[in-house]
């Protein structure tokens, strides 16, 4: 044995490597030190819950306070993914729950998370901490009154963009009245209204809380009390932002928010006035993160609004900012880091605001640090894109969503397939990338051949032939994940390229040419992997083996076939290959 | 049918396909050398004819199932829907021989080149304050041109507006009219009119990527200035707190005996119960007739499944609307005033009429006479 350390002292060593990856690399060393990072490995990140089983988990890391698990595709936020797919989280927290009384946190993303669950949670560890559920979905109020009667030690209660059944909004009177230990409430995407005498006192008595985020049910007029109950508050989500005008209302709320001297992030603004908007002047110098894309303010407000905001690091904004919004914020936010703008109108014929490349452009220029963007928009160029490449080489994240599907450069009528080469050449650390307009497989080739940090790459209604995915496949060293939609690409290149997929995460396909019989051939060969097919038209050995399948999805596992496929799925193992064939 | 899938049966074993695979590889090699040739080398590519036989051969296998499933209603139309926006498969038969990249690229042109400043004050989809309405038109009349593709003959963009959500029999026949209009003809020359179809709102699923969360805001947002109550608006004094049309869209799980899929409806997009059921039945035709399609017995059930859901109205029909309410009971759909279903309506689900009498309807059995609304 090369190593005198006793276990004792490595074990402090490690506690000190927090990332994932460096925790990995560890354990990889020898079996002493497998075995020593294993009993005091405290966090777990799974992204994807049908990649590993809870038992394994459990069986590899005893001593685990915190997880992290992902379920369904990403691409199930646009309703890609038909319901009652999968990412059920209620065999895992059975699972911990048994193991694992000492878990503090769990944090899920896209997982169906029942009544059931929660109140398990809420009854089986007696130190939970941190609970966020992001974009999930099936569980009531009732199961969150679980939590909140249940969890004394409560910090972190996070519903994040999640799908609530909101019966009523009782439940927060169920945090008990020594419940003192909250930090962070983000209840934003409720639709009851709750009582804000609850409300308040909660607030009141919890002198930790950074983080607030209430829901549109709460009326502006409440804000004022809650907000001298916590002036303490660094993340504030306001509820609806309306209310009839009155100067004792604005008043009142104006010395509230600049009460609030800690106040780094703001969102919320549901139906907002913009009269009201000058209350939260005061507090604006000091904002980093700024979310309005659920505000419709129209750019002259937003002009006045992002001017005096000269710390932003974080925009969220609806299209209604405009060109002219865009030219102010790349003005006067020298710090802005990301930059999303959402349309206000997707479904919209035409453009209803005068957004255009050239905003990007200007922030593109204006903004030193900006290195993460999703921008929709109606029209680009391959020139705009070559411009906002060489302004910002640091971009690590951009996602363009052109709305019209396959739209040229609208001045040459060119493909834009120069224009995200250019993206892909110049910024060597881009990570994430989604492609929208038209494209041929000429990208992809540009893609291939410089993206190679590239971890996730989304393509909607591009490319020509097989070609373009076989130069993604062979030349994405870094791609994780990767998901297409509406593309020609098939067997051909999938085939070519299988052993790529067990170097990645995921694969998602959908409305491709990927026949029956190549996922068949798929799965067959590589073992390591869960090929499914969704079809919902029936059973694809139905159809002819060369007849395309509508969704593909592929993962690399070491759990084998999940035992909660519902009816139209079908994963291509060796024993259904020979059953069907 | 059977005539095709014959026909696909010949064609090579995918196990193949991964020889013929290396040959490709070093092909591409080649191809690297210049992009000039790529045309030349890109029909090199496969194995020579016979593979894009086969591509064909599966596009418009998709093509023609779509165009049969057009008529089945909601979820079979999304998948051809997709493939319309794509201007490949289906629309690849018209146009024969010619790139269709170039015919779109053209055609993209046409629309610039015709535009028509049609930017109608009433367009904006602001005002759900009511506060800037004024400011921002003024600021719209007077900006620098963009490509609006408002105006469409036949009104039909309000129409496919209107119809956002995922199920709308018009949405479709849009889609055919405009594939009827995409012709090389219609392409080469520069009317507006025919390009201006183009940009009417293709009702694919997923596309524009936003979640739905967001969608329910968006189409809060631009369900106010229909041109009707653009009038309105201004009216509505701005401080008053925003009217309940500009909530957000109401997405109740919907779901029915015999497919088990669900499916959501957004209430906020119908406004009364006839429009919920035409399309329920839209909704629900497609799976049935693809399930019924796909089932082991094979297509004999096809017509069948085709047949309308009827009578979802007067209860006399096949199938019978009915929800549960915030308290949980399972009511009939239709027997209280729209709003007062719209504010109770949990959850929905399409049941075998055969099998009402034997549910216990909640507590409220008084509201089971069907002939009520």
């Amino acid at each position: 044995m090369a190593y005198s350390f006793p276990e004792e002292v490595l074990e402090h060593v490690f506690s000190f490597i927090n990332s994932d990856k460096d925790r990995n690399a560890v354990s990889l060393v020898c079996k002493s030190w497998y075995e020593i990072e294993r009993w005091c490995r405290r966090r777990i990140f799974v992204g994807n819950c049908y990649a590993v089983s809870p038992r394994i988990m459990i069986r590899r890391f005893p001593e685990v306070r915190s997880v992290e698990l992902k379920g369904k595709p990403h691409f199930a936020d646009f309703n890609l993914v038909p319901e009652d797919w999968g990412g059920y989280v209620y065999p895992w927290i059975a699972a911990m729950s048994r193991a694992y009384p000492w878990l503090e946190e769990i944090r899920l993303k896209r997982m169906v998370v029942t009544d059931e669950a929660l109140e398990l949670i809420s009854k089986s560890f007696r130190n939970f901490k941190v609970l966020v559920l992001s974009t999930c979905e099936g569980f009531s109020t009732d199961g969150l009154a679980a939590i909140a009667s249940n969890c004394k030690h409560l910090r972190e209660l996070d519903l994040r963009e999640s799908e609530v059944d909101d019966i009523s909004g009782h439940w927060l009177s169920h945090f008990p009245d020594t419940c003192t230990s909250l930090v962070s409430l983000n209840i934003a995407c409720l639709v009851s209204e709750l009582s804000c005498s609850v409300l308040e006192r909660l607030v009141a008595r919890s002198p930790n809380l950074r983080t607030l985020r209430l829901n549109r049910a709460v009326p502006l007029e409440k804000l004022p009390n809650i907000l001298r109950r916590a002036p303490q508050l660094v993340e504030l989500g306001t509820g609806a932002y309306s209310t009839e005008l009155r100067s004792d209302i604005f008043s009142n709320l104006a010395e509230a928010f600049s009460g609030c001297k800690e106040l780094k992030g703001l969102s919320g603004f549901w139906d907002v006035v913009p009269a009201y908007l000058p209350a939260i002047y005061s507090v604006c110098a000091g904002l980093t993160s700024l979310n309005l894309s659920y505000a419709t303010i129209q750019c002259p407000d937003l002009i006045k609004l992002v001017s005096q905001c000269h710390n932003l690091q974080r925009l969220w904004v609806l299209d209604y900012i405009e060109d002219s919004g865009l030219d102010a914020l790349a003005a006067s936010c020298k710090d802005l880091q990301e930059l999303r703008v959402f349309p206000s109108d997707p479904f919209g014929a035409g453009p209803n605001v005068s957004l255009t490349e050239q905003g990007l452009v200007s922030v593109s220029e204006g903004c030193p640090k900006l290195q993460s963007v999703l921008f929709f928009c109606r029209q680009m160029t391959n020139a705009a894109l070559v411009t906002i490449a060489r302004n910002r080489p640091n971009l690590i994240r951009f996602r363009l969503c052109i709305i019209d599907a396959q739209a040229p450069d609208y001045l040459t009528l060119q493909p834009l397939d120069t224009g995200f080469g250019a993206i892909v050449q110049n910024c060597k650390e881009l990570r994430r990338l989604s492609l929208s307009g038209l494209l041929t497989d000429r990208v992809f080739e540009y893609i291939g051949s410089h993206g190679k940090k590239l971890e996730m790459l989304s393509i909607a209604f591009a490319g020509d032939s097989d070609l373009g995915l076989h130069h993604v496949l062979s030349g994405c060293e870094s791609l994780r994940k990767l998901e297409i939609r509406d593309s020609p690409f098939g067997d051909k290149a999938l085939l070519a390229n299988a052993a790529k997929l067990e170097t990645m995460r995921s694969l998602w396909m959908s409305s491709c040419s990927v026949s029956f019989g190549a996922c068949k051939l798929l799965g067959r060969k590589l073992p390591g992997l869960n090929v499914e097919v969704i079809d919902e038209r029936g059973p694809p050995d139905l159809r002819p083996e060369s007849s395309p399948v509508e969704k593909l999805y592929i993962y690399r596992t070491v759990a084998g076939p999940r035992f909660d496929m519902p009816g139209f799925v079908w994963r291509m193992n060796e024993d259904q290959a020979w059953r069907l064939s | 049918m059977e005539g095709y899938s014959t026909e696909q049966e010949a064609c090579p074993q995918l196990l193949d396909l991964i020889p013929k695979e290396r040959e490709w590889l070093v092909k591409r090699e080649e191809r690297s050398h210049g992009v000039s040739e790529e045309k030349k080398l890109e029909l090199r590519l496969g194995p020579p004819g016979e593979h894009w036989t086969i591509k064909d051969c599966s596009r418009d296998n998709s093509g023609e199932r779509d165009e049969s499933l057009l008529t089945l209603g909601c979820f079979s139309n999304m998948s051809s829907m997709t493939h319309n926006a794509n201007t490949s498969g289906a629309k690849r038969g018209f146009i024969d021989t010619v790139d269709h990249k170039t015919i779109e690229g053209t055609w993209i042109m046409n629309n610039k080149g015709g535009q028509t400043q049609k930017f109608s004050s009433s367009e904006s989809p602001w005002a759900s304050s009511g506060y800037q309405v004024k400011t921002q038109q003024q600021n719209h009349q007077t900006r620098a041109p963009y490509p609006q593709y408002q105006s469409t003959p036949q009104g039909q963009p309000v129409t496919a507006r209107e119809s956002s959500q995922p199920c709308c029999t018009k949405v479709v026949d849009l889609q055919n009219a405009e594939k009827k209009t995409f012709s090389p003809a219609s392409a080469n020359t520069a009317v507006p009119n025919s390009s201006q179809k183009r940009s009417a709102p293709t009702p694919v699923v997923g596309w524009p990527p936003i979640r739905s969360f967001r969608k329910n805001l968006a189409s809060s947002s631009s369900l106010k200035p229909s041109p009707e109550s653009e009038k309105v608006v201004p009216n509505k004094a701005s401080n008053e707190k925003p009217i309940e049309t500009s909530r957000k869209g109401l997405f109740v799980k919907i779901n029915m005996d015999g497919v088990p899929i669900g499916r959501k409806v957004d209430l906020k997009a119908y406004d009364c119960y006839e429009k919920l059921y035409s399309a329920v039945d839209e909704l629900f035709r497609g799976l049935l007739a693809a399930q019924s399609d796909s089932s082991a017995d094979g297509m004999k059930n096809k017509e069948e499944g085709e047949k309308p859901i009827t009578g979802l109205l007067d209860g006399s029909g096949e199938y019978t609307l009915v929800y549960q309410d915030n308290e949980g009971d399972r009511m009939l759909v239709g027997d209280v005033p729209w709003h007062m279903f719209v504010s109770t309506v949990k959850r929905l689900r399409v049941l075998k009429s055969s099998e009402l009498p034997t549910l216990c309807l909640g507590s409220k059995q008084e509201k089971l006479t069907p002939d009520a609304s």
